[in-house]
């Protein structure tokens, strides 16, 4: 059984139909990449799994159960973390403190929340931040603070949307690693993301959108060829032109 | 800290045996302000959701004790909390209005003071309940109609009030409550996306804070012996009681208390002198112009900044 199943997901905003129809599966244990032009839906998406958006039509189930109609936090609970595009850190509490509010949505208590929350820290190479102020964290740190915050809310799928936006390469190198360990740490993962080389060498599958609509879906290396997905980013001319 | 706080509260439970009647005046006042700006930091300190109709729970609080007591001769001492519960629900009616239809900012402002001005209305024109003229209470000096003939006895019930409140906002501020209010204070949305149910906690904490409120109006009506609907309900009483956390330092535990001792006394003093030389109304000018330095130099109110000046202090050799 797939651990995440949407099934025939659409939205329209006014004239706009951000997300068409859009039905995928993702397996336990899965790395699957979500790719797309600019605009193509891909956070729209996100949103109606995560439970922020709700769908015009169409259902969500995750491990089996139906998720439309829950709110954000119940979906958290079950098991279903999520990042944001442009990072949220709460600016003026520590990164401590940052990471302890996900962490309390499974340890009631704050001590423990907290001792779990310097744990995560450490894992995503921020243990030395903790006492900081979010806001006073470089971009790539806060990045990956938002990980940490999604991490230690310990989910079993978590939904990374560009996670590498604006990190140098060196920057995205770390990333890349941590995101592998997560992963290999039995999280599975529906990542969005911009940077091509990061999602082909991390995705077991991808996932192509153009216009609120999946116009491919494949293995990294069939994608990067496919006369659909070349035509979305470059447009019609550039069909046949890629090496082989 | 906890030894300074001490040997404060030690101060304050002796002082009455040395300060004049007016000086004791001046700080049953400081108190019952801390108290209900520490009520209001609960939801529009800590959760950041700026209510600016607190008005409505003490007008509540107060006029259902007096009531109570004026028609049942019920004492205030048991009236008081029956008076809190109804501010409590009127703070629940706000409460899911307000954040079950996700009005944020302004709207929220709009409409807490709304109801505070219903509330005001309603008041003045139902002559069961005294009308404009509002509500009297006779005096007995009878300590068990919360009735007293020494001042001092305030003294003691109004720092009563602000240990109370300070204690559930401290109890708070430690579990996990206090953790989850500060995160939707910070981003509502990002607290949902890490499993914080937003709408039920922002409820708790206007219950909380409702209810204290109320709480305070009792103290109001058999402090003063009155009720107006305009000085309870008015907006004049909901800017009071926002005031001393935003000049204090809104969400933190001490932000209320300094705030009062500031801005209490200064309020009491320039009223005093320029109404002595016929300025009436000039306090509110100088009250005025401390909020405008306040928002300019101490955005976070005063006691943050305090507070790393004394740790600057303490981390000097």
């Amino acid at each position: 059984m797939s651990l995440l199943e949407a099934r025939g997901l659409s939205k329209r905003f006014g004239g706009l139909q951000a997300v068409h129809d859009l039905s995928f599966a993702l397996a336990e244990g899965e790395m699957l990449g979500l790719i797309g032009p600019n605009g193509a839906g891909k956070t729209t998406a996100f949103n109606l799994l995560s439970g922020f958006l709700r769908p015009d039509a169409g259902s969500v189930s995750f491990r089996g159960r139906p998720l439309v109609g829950l709110k954000p936090h119940a979906i958290c609970r079950l098991g279903l973390a999520r990042t944001f595009q442009l990072v949220r850190p709460f600016p003026r509490m520590s990164a401590l403190d940052n990471v302890k509010v996900g962490a309390l949505a499974r340890h009631a208590h704050p001590a423990a929340a907290a001792a779990r929350a310097a744990a995560v820290l450490e894992r995503v190479g921020l243990a030395g931040k903790q006492g900081v102020r979010a806001a006073g964290l470089t971009l790539a740190e806060r990045k990956r603070l938002e990980l940490a915050r999604a991490l230690a809310t310990e989910p079993t799928l978590l939904l990374l949307d560009e996670v590498m936006a604006g990190l140098n390469p060196a920057e995205t190198e770390t990333m890349v690693q941590l995101i592998g360990r997560i992963h290999a740490d039995g999280v599975s993962i529906l990542l969005i993301e911009h940077n091509m080389r990061a999602v082909m060498a991390l995705s077991h599958r991808i996932l192509v959108l153009s216009f609120g609509e999946r116009i491919a879906e494949g293995p990294p290396a069939a994608i990067a060829n496919h006369p659909k997905v070349i035509e979305a980013y470059l447009g019609e001319e550039y069909v046949g032109t890629a090496p082989a | 800290m906890r030894w300074g706080g001490l040997a404060a509260l030690l101060v304050l439970l002796a002082l009455p045996a040395v300060l004049s009647s007016y000086a004791v005046t001046i700080f049953i006042l400081i108190f019952f302000y801390a108290y209900l700006g520490q009520a209001w930091n609960i939801v529009g300190g800590y959760a950041g959701q700026l209510s600016a109709g607190h008005a409505a729970f003490v007008g509540v609080g107060g006029y259902t004790a007096a009531m109570l007591s004026n028609e049942l001769g019920l004492t205030p001492w048991v009236g008081m909390f029956a008076g809190a519960a109804l501010a409590a629900v009127l703070g629940g009616v706000i409460g899911y209005l307000g954040f079950r239809f996700g009005l944020r900012g302004f709207y929220f402002v709009l409409l807490t003071v709304a109801f505070a001005e219903v509330g005001r209305i309603a008041a003045s024109n139902i002559d069961a309940l005294g009308g404009a003229l509002g509500l009297y209470i006779t005096f007995t000096g009878d300590p068990r109609q919360f009735q007293f003939q020494d001042n001092r006895a305030y003294y003691y019930i109004a720092l009563a009030l602000l240990l109370l409140a300070t204690g559930v906002a401290w109890a708070i501020e430690r579990r996990r409550f206090g953790a989850y209010l500060a995160a939707i204070r910070e981003d509502e949305g990002a607290a949902e996306a890490l499993g914080v149910d937003t709408l039920r906690y922002k409820l708790l904490a206007m219950l909380v804070s409702s209810f204290l409120t109320g709480l305070g109006g009792t103290f109001y009506a058999f402090y003063l012996f009155s009720l107006q609907p305009n000085a309870v309900f008015g907006i004049p009483m909901s800017v009071e009681i926002i005031l001393r956390p935003i000049v204090g330092g809104a969400g933190t535990l001490l932000g209320p208390i300094l705030g009062s001792f500031i801005l209490t006394p200064l309020g009491e003093l320039s009223r005093f002198y320029f109404g002595q030389s016929g300025l009436y109304g000039a306090h509110l000018i100088a009250y005025g112009l401390l909020l405008i330095g306040v928002v300019l130099f101490l955005p976070e109110g005063a006691y943050p900044r305090l507070a790393r000046a004394l740790a600057r202090r303490r981390a000097r050799p």
